[in-house]
């Protein structure tokens, strides 16, 4: 592309189609990528045309616009863009924690600012402003890179659910066991996190996260086996579209409980918080990260509860489409208000009952949860032999 | 044991593996107040626990002895923030007992109808306690909320919510205010009704039941030598209340049926205990109801204090109640001055939580929180 003749800002927010650009990574349609480009080249332009008008025909002003930096630039700013749209998913989650539990409790929730919108900033700010203490006796090098890989981790995972067939990361055709390998790797991390932080608590804490991963992680993938048995794909865009009629849920009623219950033990959040039972560990494996580290814990841990709810939507409800009625104009509302729905249920859940024992987890996951897996799976083989499916 | 075991047990003594001592407290989420739990655990299971208290203790027996007997009530109110009633009015009824006189029968049945709302209110912060211990705060909000009625009938009746400073050697500080009766008798009502929400929460649920029921069983031997009083001790099957085997007050003037769990089996478990403390919520509105219409029979302008003498003579005096969380005990030693010379106060808490190393025998970590709530900690009677 060579450099244009910068008359008006206004002549670059008619940006060209990207697909022209031989190096565009995505070969479908992807709506942030397109957001990304356009904002590249309003900002990128401007810059050019600044540059441009001091230096007339230098050549940073050509190299600013040419495809290869487009495309760089625009990947960036994406990347950005997704990271944002999952961040703001998650304070709206937290929100919304907050609210609905202070309802259930009969209280109003927090009211800092904004029907308490402000409360988000305000943890954050809290945390960021913190003194960064790191106890004299931990194995430092293990600590830090923890709270590093647990958190890089969620935020990856949830960068990754898409929010509709426009708007993802990767569409791979086992997209979906992608995403759920990555989801299942932060336990090992809390476990060696628990070991490095010199702390018994921690080392209990670690030690039940480990606990937890095995009563629930086996139910779940064979759920994940049964979903992508039912529509014949582990593709994203192909299990929602196989929901196009009716909604998974349906067939595999028995999978979409289990499911849910193993979602919330895997973002560890209450009933199944035992790797930080506070009243027990006082903060479990978090109990030596202060400051800035646990805040990030803290927003991993919701990173992934959205993921937990993103993925109950897709595998479960439909994912972004509606039944008889098919695509919208806004598929990511719809998605975003079906995952909203299940992380209501949560919070529901979380207001109603008491914190489960570790070894009664151990017997849920798999004298209950891996009975009814294993039923939940004959009964889809069942209707896959008849020809339902 | 299988014989598949035996080279598995026979390696894991070799290994060296080593019990662990970890330290709950006197910062610990579970302890509610200033408390350490020293817990010595092999793997999941509690091999030995070592009770520690005495971080909140104040002084408060040595330094009743530079008061006057009137200046102590109000130190009585801060033995127990959350059973200051029954503290002061145990204090009030030791020190009558060592002058020889008879209150007005109205003071008696106020009284009585300040004890038990007391009662209500402190089961009612134990029963928040249990909630937050079993990691959900529903319960605790809840409670809290039933809670704040009957702070709401302290305010009526004497104007502070929890140290209420309010019965008097020889009666009690003020006569019911006006419409105190409908008050009471509406916030009653109200409770009666509205505690099933709670119930329906906790019993209906099998988690919450699953957390408590078969743990930590305790006989009735063990709660005899140990000295648990209370009702943790009625719900092992002990059938000993100190309102009607030992009267106090106008308690034999009411009825009331002592609730008692397990009285065949004389063994009860964690959620005998907390099952006991919710019938007792209902047995006290019972005991409040009949005591407000004693209170109505006896009319509006009856006596309520006596005016009694500054000096005890001396002699030596006991005094005994039933505390919301079990027997207390003050032993007042007089010596003809205005001051005591010695006061003893036995809190039901202090011997309790000394069975936490039996009750804690064998459970698991997970289940400490949920079998210590039932001992209903209060530490500032505990440390005095």
């Amino acid at each position: 592309m060579a450099v244009a003749t910068y008359t008006s800002i206004l002549e670059w927010i008619n940006f060209n189609n990207p697909y022209d650009n031989p190096f565009t990574p995505f070969l479908s349609d992807n709506l942030p990528y397109d957001i990304a480009y356009g904002l590249w080249e309003i900002l990128g332009g401007t810059l050019a045309w600044l540059i441009n008008l001091l230096f007339p025909n230098n050549v940073v002003s050509t190299w600013l616009l040419c495809d290869e930096v487009c495309v760089l630039m625009s990947m960036l700013v994406f990347m950005l863009l997704i990271f944002i749209v999952a961040f703001v998913v998650v304070l709206l989650n937290l929100w919304m924690e907050r609210k609905v539990l202070g309802r259930v409790m009969d209280r109003r929730g927090t009211m800092v600012g904004m029907k308490g919108f402000l409360q988000c900033v305000a943890d954050g700010l809290k945390t960021f402003m913190k003194e960064n203490t790191i106890p004299s006796k931990v194995d430092k090098m293990t600590y830090i890179w923890c709270v590093s890989l647990i958190v890089g981790l969620s935020c990856l995972v949830a960068c990754m659910v898409p929010l509709s067939d426009r708007w993802y990361v990767v569409n791979y055709d086992s997209g979906l066991l992608i995403i759920m390998a990555f989801y299942a790797l932060a336990p090992f991390f809390i476990l060696v996190s628990g070991w490095a932080q010199n702390n018994k608590y921690s080392l209990i804490g670690g030690l039940r996260a480990a606990e937890l991963m095995i009563s629930y992680e086996v139910p779940m993938l064979i759920i994940i086996a049964t979903t992508s048995l039912l529509c014949g794909s582990f593709n994203i865009n192909a299990i929602v579209a196989a929901q196009s009629e009716i909604w998974f849920f349906i067939p595999q009623f028995l999978g979409f409980i289990v499911f849910f219950f193993c979602a919330i033990a895997e973002c560890e959040r209450p009933p199944f918080d035992i790797a930080e039972a506070e009243t027990e560990l006082v903060e479990g494996w978090q109990t030596e990260y202060a400051g800035m580290k646990w805040g990030l814990i803290m927003l991993g841990d919701y990173l992934r509860g959205s993921v937990s709810c993103g993925m109950v939507a897709i595998m479960f409800l439909g994912g972004w489409t509606i039944p008889f009625i098919g695509g919208t104009a806004a598929p990511e509302i719809v998605f975003l208000i079906k995952a909203w729905f299940v992380f209501f249920l949560m919070i529901l859940v979380r207001g109603a009952i008491a914190r489960v024992r570790p070894d009664q987890i151990l017997n849920l996951g798999w004298k209950v949860f891996m009975p009814l897996a294993v039923i939940n799976l004959a009964i889809v083989l069942l209707l896959k032999i008849g020809g339902v499916y | 044991m299988t014989d598949s075991l035996v080279p598995v047990l026979e390696a894991q003594e070799k290994m060296d593996t080593d019990k662990m001592w970890v330290i709950w407290g006197p910062q610990h989420p579970f302890s509610h107040g200033l408390w350490t739990l020293k817990l010595k655990i092999d793997g999941e299971f509690i091999v030995d626990a070592d009770p520690i208290v005495g971080y909140l203790h104040r002084g408060w027996e040595k330094e009743t002895e530079n008061r006057d007997y009137a200046r102590i009530i109000p130190m009585t109110d801060r033995l127990c923030y959350c059973a200051s009633m029954t503290y002061s009015h145990l204090y009030c009824m030791t020190v009558e007992k060592a002058l020889g006189i008879d209150i007005p029968e109205k003071a008696k049945y106020i009284r009585i109808v300040a004890d038990e709302v007391c009662r209500i209110q402190s089961h009612l912060m134990w029963l928040a306690a249990v909630g937050t211990d079993l990691g959900n705060l529903t319960v605790f909000l809840w409670a809290m909320r039933e809670r704040e009625y009957f702070l709401d009938l302290n305010v009526k009746l004497c104007g502070a919510r929890m140290t209420t400073n309010y019965p008097r050697i020889g009666g009690v500080r003020n006569d019911t205010t006006p419409l105190f009766d409908r008050d009471i008798l509406r916030t009653v009502e109200r409770f009666e009704k509205a505690m099933w929400d709670i119930i329906y929460l906790i019993d209906d649920s099998s988690v919450f039941v699953s957390r408590m029921k078969g743990i930590s069983y305790m006989t009735r031997e063990q709660c005899a030598n140990l000295g648990l009083t209370g009702p943790a001790m009625r719900g092992c099957g002990v059938d000993f209340d100190i309102r009607r085997d030992d009267p106090y007050d106008n308690y034999d003037k009411v009825n009331f049926e002592v609730p008692v769990l397990n009285k065949e089996k004389k063994v009860g478990d964690t959620y005998d205990r907390y099952m006991i403390r919710i019938e007792e919520m209902f047995q006290s509105c019972d005991i409040i109801k009949q005591a407000v219409q004693k209170i109505n029979a006896i009319g509006k302008n009856a006596p309520y204090r006596l005016k009694t003498p500054t000096k005890v003579p001396a002699g030596t005096t006991f005094g005994r109640l039933e505390d919301p969380r079990g027997e207390s005990i003050m032993y007042l030693v007089s010596d003809g001055t205005d001051k005591p010379w010695r006061l003893k106060v036995r809190s039901p808490i202090f011997t309790n939580v000394s069975c936490s190393k039996a009750m804690c025998d064998g459970i698991r970590i997970a289940d400490v929180p949920a079998v210590l709530a039932q001992i209903d900690m209060c530490l500032g009677e505990t440390d005095r």
